[in-house]
């Protein structure tokens, strides 16, 4: 069976004023039946990419091959086996959430009937609302009925749960899981570490228009060396520099600074902190702040980049 | 059945956005009306002034007062002599008769009511200073419908109509569609282009049927507007009307990506239209030279068309030119506009 999807050397340029660079040279291969985030910041390419996927815009260069398909060749059958929900998709204020999904559903030869969508993401009591009137998460959920009314083989959702509150966001993360649970297979955008951690079977960090880290969370966790990071700042240090004597430390793998903290991967808090604390006091230096937490995707770009995914 | 018919789910959701905006009905539907009621009004066809005609008191007034009847259309008043001046400078009377064996006619021979005053006057005097007139004159009123503005009137603002219609119901609506970034969402579907665009013709032509009964079972009802030609000849050519301005509409919408481009162009292309294209008044008001620029615009061969239909019973032959002329502009801007349209 073919890779539900296959990118080589991927390359999209934008004509502007200074051209834009938006994917330079972009590698995917997405499993049939997985879960697969595209994790990144702001302008790291992930739309473009995704839109080339969805055969909405043409690649400078670079092949794309959909369930061994391609769009030059087969077009119409891809337009029958994907649905999509954009990023920013304003559907019509005038017609009602049930319209909507019949309209898009009418497009395809074999889709689902209208109704099963709407239950799907949990929309029954909106069935005749008008769309004007839904809230920002409730149109969101219509975007991904609308994208699963033609019972597609793949599922592209480009930031479904951006500017969602909590609530909303588990209400469609839950959505997701079910879909995967049917077997679908979905290829998720988003900016948010933990939707992706919790979403995704594997993920592809994307900086720059370029794949920087591939494999499951989990993986890509364990590769910083360890699943814990120590978090630490001093009183009377103005700024630590030397980072060796921290990374001497037992246990730790790993150290970066972090504002006027040090942030230190390790695998063992527990053996790492009273080291710590002794370090401490014998350079005559006293904390000023100490915590422990999970290492996550964010902690894995940080240590890639130098960046946070999203500059808060 | 029909839920799973493309081109019946898109053809329904434009007539769905259409009857469940209030302010759009009322653009396209209420606005005409309006218009006509206005202007009709304003521009009623009015009994012929009453003449305001001043006599300076003095010897002789009454005698001069009593030449003049009611009936046939004056209005006398005395005045003090100190008065005429102002009375005739601020229009309240049309004439100044200072009474004597050889009266006065004060007047300003610029002012055509005021010639025309003089004119009646000396009849009055004459007759009543006991003239006899040679011949007497019958007359024969002929104000027909058919002649008056309201006449004029009415296929102007139907060309109007369909005009703006065409124009705001595809170009501004597309615009709108693009900016939300549903043509982009529609495109990633099977959704097939030609179904698109047919559904959005197909409104047209539905609201267009609605637009051109309303406005002149309305006009009938209210100003006994009688279309002189077939009904069935209005109508095509209220199609093709429809089809043209959705063309251009199409056109001026196929690139823009913002409600505000869009809206600029239609004004730059609809205004130009609205003043000369004879909706309100005579394209033949413009100098000759501008002429046949003005012949070759969609919106005065279609006013000029309905017109002819309407007001002179006019059949299909006669106006081969001009269906020639709205057919190309609308062939030609639906070519264009397909070859550059932007779906995302
Ligand atoms: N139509 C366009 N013309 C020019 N530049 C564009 C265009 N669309 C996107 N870009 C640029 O390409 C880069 C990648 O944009 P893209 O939308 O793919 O990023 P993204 O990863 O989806 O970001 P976000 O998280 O903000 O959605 C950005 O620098 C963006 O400004
Ligand atoms: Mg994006």
């Amino acid at each position: 069976m073919p890779p539900a999807i296959l990118v080589r050397d991927l390359k999209k340029t934008y004509p502007a004023k200074p051209p834009v660079e938006a994917v330079r040279g972009l590698d995917l291969e997405v499993r049939v039946g997985e879960c697969f985030g595209l994790l990144g910041p702001n302008g790291a390419g992930k739309t473009t990419t995704v839109e080339i996927l969805e055969g909405i815009l043409a690649p400078s260069s670079g092949t794309v091959e959909l369930l061994g398909k391609t769009w030059a060749r087969d077009e119409s059958a891809l337009r029958e086996a994907i649905g999509v929900s954009l990023q920013e998709t304003k559907f019509a204020e005038k017609l009602t959430v049930l319209e909507t999904i019949r309209m898009f559903g009418s497009f395809y030869q074999r889709g689902r009937p209208p109704e099963e969508a709407l239950a799907a993401v949990g929309l029954e009591e909106k069935r005749d609302a008008l769309v004007s009137n839904l809230s920002g998460g409730q149109h969101q959920r219509l975007a991904v009925a609308v994208a699963l009314v033609g019972d597609p083989e793949l599922l592209f959702l480009d930031e479904p749960t951006t500017g969602l509150d909590p609530q909303s966001r588990r209400q469609l993360w839950d959505i997701i899981r079910s879909l995967r649970e049917r077997g679908r297979t979905i290829i998720l955008t988003t900016h948010y570490m933990d939707e992706a951690e919790r979403l995704c079977d594997r993920v592809a960090v994307v900086d720059h228009g370029k794949v920087i880290a591939l494999g499951s969370p989990q993986e890509l966790i364990r590769s910083l060396g360890g699943d814990h990071v120590v978090e630490f700042a001093l009183k009377n240090v103005e700024r630590a520099t030397d980072l060796a004597p921290y990374l001497a430390l037992p246990s730790v793998r790993g150290a970066r600074p972090e504002g006027e903290a040090i942030q230190l991967t390790v695998t063992e808090p527990h053996v790492t902190i009273p080291a710590l604390l002794d370090h401490a006091r014998k350079h005559a230096a006293e904390l000023s702040h100490l915590s422990t937490r999970h290492a996550s995707l964010e902690d894995v770009f940080v240590s890639l980049t130098g960046r946070h995914l999203r500059d808060e | 059945m029909s839920d799973r018919n493309p081109f019946h789910q898109l053809f329904l959701a434009r007539m769905r956005d259409f009857y469940r905006q209030p302010e759009v009905i009322f653009w396209v539907f209420g606005f005409p009306i309006l218009l006509a009621v206005g202007l009709g009004i304003a521009f009623r066809e009015k009994a012929p002034d009453e003449i305001a005609v001043g006599i300076v008191r003095g010897a002789g007034d009454e005698q001069t007062l009593a030449a003049f009847d009611a009936k046939d259309g004056f209005k006398v008043k005395l005045i003090d002599a100190a008065d005429s001046e102002n009375e005739l400078r601020l229009g309240k009377v049309a004439i100044v008769v200072v009474p004597s064996a050889e009266p006065t006619l004060q007047f300003d021979p610029t002012r055509p009511e005021s010639v025309l005053a003089r004119a009646r006057v000396d009849a009055a005097l004459q007759r009543a200073a006991g003239r006899v007139d040679p011949l007497s004159l019958r007359e024969d009123l002929v104000t027909k419908p058919g002649a008056r503005y309201i006449d004029f009137l009415i296929p102007g603002l139907l060309g109007m109509n369909i005009m703006s219609g065409g124009l705001w119901g595809i170009g501004f609506v597309i615009v709108e569609m693009r900016s939300r970034k549903l043509l982009k969402r529609l495109i990633a579907t099977p959704m097939k282009k030609s179904h698109f665009m047919a559904a959005a013709i197909a409104a047209r032509m539905v609201l267009v049927i609605g637009e051109v009964t309303l406005l002149l079972f309305f006009g009938w009802l209210v100003f006994d507007l009688v279309i002189q030609g077939s009904w069935a000849f209005v109508m095509a050519l209220a199609f093709l009307g429809a089809f043209t301005f959705a063309g251009i509409g199409l056109l001026v919408a196929s690139r823009a990506r913002k409600i505000e481009t869009v809206s600029g162009l239609m004004n730059l292309v609809m205004m130009p239209m609205f003043v000369t294209s004879g909706v309100f008044f005579s394209s033949e008001r413009f100098p000759d030279v501008v002429q046949p620029l003005i012949q070759a615009l969609p919106l005065t061969a279609l006013n000029d068309a309905l017109r002819a239909v309407i007001l002179e019973g006019a059949d299909v032959t006669s106006q081969l030119p001009r269906i020639a002329i709205i057919g190309a502009w609308g062939l030609v801007t639906f070519v264009l506009a397909l070859r550059f349209f932007r779906w995302n």
